[in-house]
């Protein structure tokens, strides 16, 4: 995964509360077997028509917005689907960081595994993102280590609040499988103590 | 000793390691695989030289590509190659795989339990966010991503912060007539898409002891539907009973020493919940969701809200874009919805007990001759059961598809999809934009309220079914 530590881009105002994982990958994308290439189906049916024409009223297709690497959105942005490829599509498309007043847990999860940021910033905070970024082109500076988001243009600076250990993984680009695996010695013991208590482990 | 919840007893149990600064390192007992979510996973192990740690604890299915129709021929070449991807998966790392025409093959949350797989205090992972039906065993169950499942088969362990734990206390009694399905949906209209986020559900009260083990399935699979990964129900008589006998369950002496520590595990009196909510069960009518949200649910007696309703600006907003796509106005009396497809199945509602009682209502009856009706049994093993049971033949004769079992209509990955405009009333748990197939229109109601709709051609009360072929006959 690719380390993340400042970044500074364009945002992408998304509107809506509720966005769910059907919405940024919808399920007949789902059957490829890469974790690449999924940036052409992302927000699919919001973007394209019936079909396959652009809809011109969606943000994303707005010329103004092109090449946005910051996404905000409403409340609960991610529910419903742990389908990883939400975040593969998200990433494969440009964006870099998700503001929204929340996630959904598990969508939160595997944007950590993927390098992509998602910040919780108050309502208010993300509401003056969206009106800020829906009137015109809005460039902010996002930084891990401070944990801040910046936007010169208005004076604006909001703190948010990550996982100390989420943190140094997104900073570092960490493996965190091999992580892991450097505690072999203890998966090992917790499994020998188990089996001598005589749990019953195997599924056999 | 100080009394805890079977949440925090089934997490201490499960810390491989703990340090200051990190989220705990968890073991995973069992974790269950299926086509879609696996094959990244397996790629990424091959890519990095290492093995799958224990497929002695892993155990897979296909369910969400495969065809309900002909077994045979899957036309879908690219969602053959997934399942033959899987295939290929199982067998170089040696992990058990319920392949199509195997006799244990399902939807991965109907056969967990239906085999034994499933026990009170595991924990248990799948890249599925309803695998919070687990939890129904007094198992800490939750959905994770690919990434995710990568490193529990590399390690079988999960890196988690705890999340805070609430109680979900369902009081008094149901009424007759309202299902376990009412109770899920009434719970997130009331309380909310987000409720649960950042928390596992335990659900209590006398309404849930009430239920069956297929019951507490379906409540604790939508607990993902109101942003909870995990929701629990405390084992009792009833969990010991469903188990005992299953294929992977301890047999004999071991059975019952396993089953004295399962009912051991159930929260403490006086332990404390971060956070508790309660609902009046008796008060619950029979739901049918109107919007693009599991919480845009009303009962149905009532009508399609008005977006003026609604208090906050971004909910009237949210209402106005999902009657504009499902084609409603404010206003309409819910059994005036005409629908087109009625879909009984899902993890959320196609076990044997669902199907009894959708058959019992179509039983004599005739599926109206604008909708077309599919019953897809959440397994084999379920399949079998209905069969012997003559519902096959109850259903065949009303008018419904009788299927193979698999995901089916509830995603539409496989080619069971509604066409643009199309309404279904659905056994399923999601009713977002597009779920069913590019702007279909989805309404989640119970088995029952399914049946009831696909024999009249629109929403109505069960009991009224009676009453208005009376009236159509004079």
């Amino acid at each position: 995964m690719e380390p993340i530590r400042v970044h500074e881009g364009k945002v992408c105002p998304l509107n809506r509360a509720n966005v769910d994982t059907d919405q940024i990958v919808p399920k007949q994308f789902l059957k490829r077997i890469e974790r690449q290439g999924f940036g052409q189906f992302l927000f699919y049916h919001w973007r394209y028509d019936h079909k396959g024409n652009e809809r011109s009223d969606f943000v994303l297709n707005n010329p103004i917005y092109k090449g946005a690497s910051i996404l905000v959105s409403g409340d609960n942005f991610g529910c419903g689907s742990s389908r990883e490829h939400a975040p593969w599509a998200l990433l494969d498309f440009g964006f870099k960081v998700i503001i929204a007043p929340s996630f959904a847990d598990i969508f939160y999860n595997n944007c950590l595994q993927n390098g992509i940021l998602p910040i919780v910033l108050s309502e208010e905070e993300t509401a003056f993102l969206m009106e800020k970024a829906e009137v015109g082109s809005l460039k902010v500076r996002v930084d891990l280590p401070e944990q801040t988001v910046h936007c010169q243009a208005f004076h604006f600076t909001a703190r948010f609040d990550i996982d100390p250990y989420r943190k140094q993984c997104l900073l570092n680009g960490w493996d965190e499988i091999a992580l892991t695996l450097q505690l072999e010695d203890k998966i090992r013991a917790f499994e020998e103590k188990w089996k001598e208590e005589g749990e019953n482990m195997g599924i056999a | 000793m100080e009394p805890k919840t079977i949440i925090d007893k089934i997490w201490e149990r499960h810390v491989v390691h703990r340090e200051p600064g990190k989220p705990d390192l968890l073991y995973i007992d069992l974790h269950l695989v299926h086509e879609v979510t696996s094959p990244q996973a397996f790629e990424g192990l091959r890519l990095s030289g290492r093995r799958v740690r224990r497929p002695d604890l892993t155990y897979a299915t296909v369910d969400h590509n495969v065809p309900t129709r002909n077994r045979h021929v899957i036309h879908d070449e690219i969602a053959k190659k997934q399942m033959l991807t899987l295939a290929e998966n199982c067998r170089e790392y040696g992990i058990p795989l319920a392949d199509i025409h195997h006799p244990d093959q399902g939807i991965v949350h109907v056969i967990g339990p239906e085999l034994g797989l499933t026990q009170p205090g595991k924990t248990i992972v799948c890249g599925d966010s309803h695998t919070s039906t687990h939890g129904a065993f007094g198992a800490l169950a939750f959905g994770i991503g690919t990434s995710e499942v990568e490193h529990v088969l590399a390690t079988q362990t999960l890196w988690q912060s705890k999340p805070k734990t609430m109680q979900v206390k369902i009081n008094g009694r149901i009424r007759h007539g309202v299902s376990a399905k009412d109770i899920i949906l009434a719970f997130i209209a009331r309380f909310g898409v987000k409720t649960g986020t950042g928390f596992i559900f335990e659900y209590t009260g006398e309404a849930i002891r009430n239920l069956s083990m297929e019951e507490r399935m379906t409540v604790c699979n939508m607990s993902i539907e109101a942003g909870a990964r995990a929701g629990m129900i405390s084992p009792d008589q009833k969990t010991i009973e469903y188990l005992e006998g299953k294929k992977y369950v301890p047999k004999g002496e071991t059975f019952s020493r396993a089953a004295e520590a399962w009912l051991k595990l159930k929260t403490d009196d006086g332990a404390v919940y971060d956070r508790t909510i309660e609902m009046d069960a008796s008060t619950i009518e029979p739901q049918v969701t109107w919007g693009t949200n599991p919480s845009m649910c009303v009962p149905i007696s009532g009508r399609v809200p008005s977006p003026d309703d609604f208090a906050k600006p971004s909910e009237r907003k949210a209402a106005e874009k999902a009657l504009e796509y499902m084609g409603l106005k404010p206003g309409t009396p819910i059994e005036e919805i005409a629908i087109d497809h009625v879909f009984i199945g899902s993890c959320t509602n196609s076990r044997l007990s669902d199907l009894r009682i959708a058959a019992e209502i179509v039983k004599g009856r005739k599926v109206h001759e604008k909708v077309k009706a599919i019953v897809v049994p959440g397994s084999h093993s379920v399949k079998k059961a209905a069969e012997r049971e003559g519902l096959d033949r109850i259903f065949k004769e009303a008018g419904f598809e009788w299927r193979e079992p698999g995901c089916s209509m509830c995603l539409a990955m496989n080619d069971d999809v509604l066409q643009p405009g199309e309404r279904a009333a659905s056994t399923s748990n999601r009713n977002f934009e597009g779920r069913q197939g590019a702007g279909s229109r989805t309404h989640l109601v119970s088995p029952a309220m399914a049946a009831a709709a696909a024999i009249a051609g629109h929403f109505i009360p069960v009991h009224r079914l009676n009453q208005e072929e009376t009236i159509t006959i004079s």
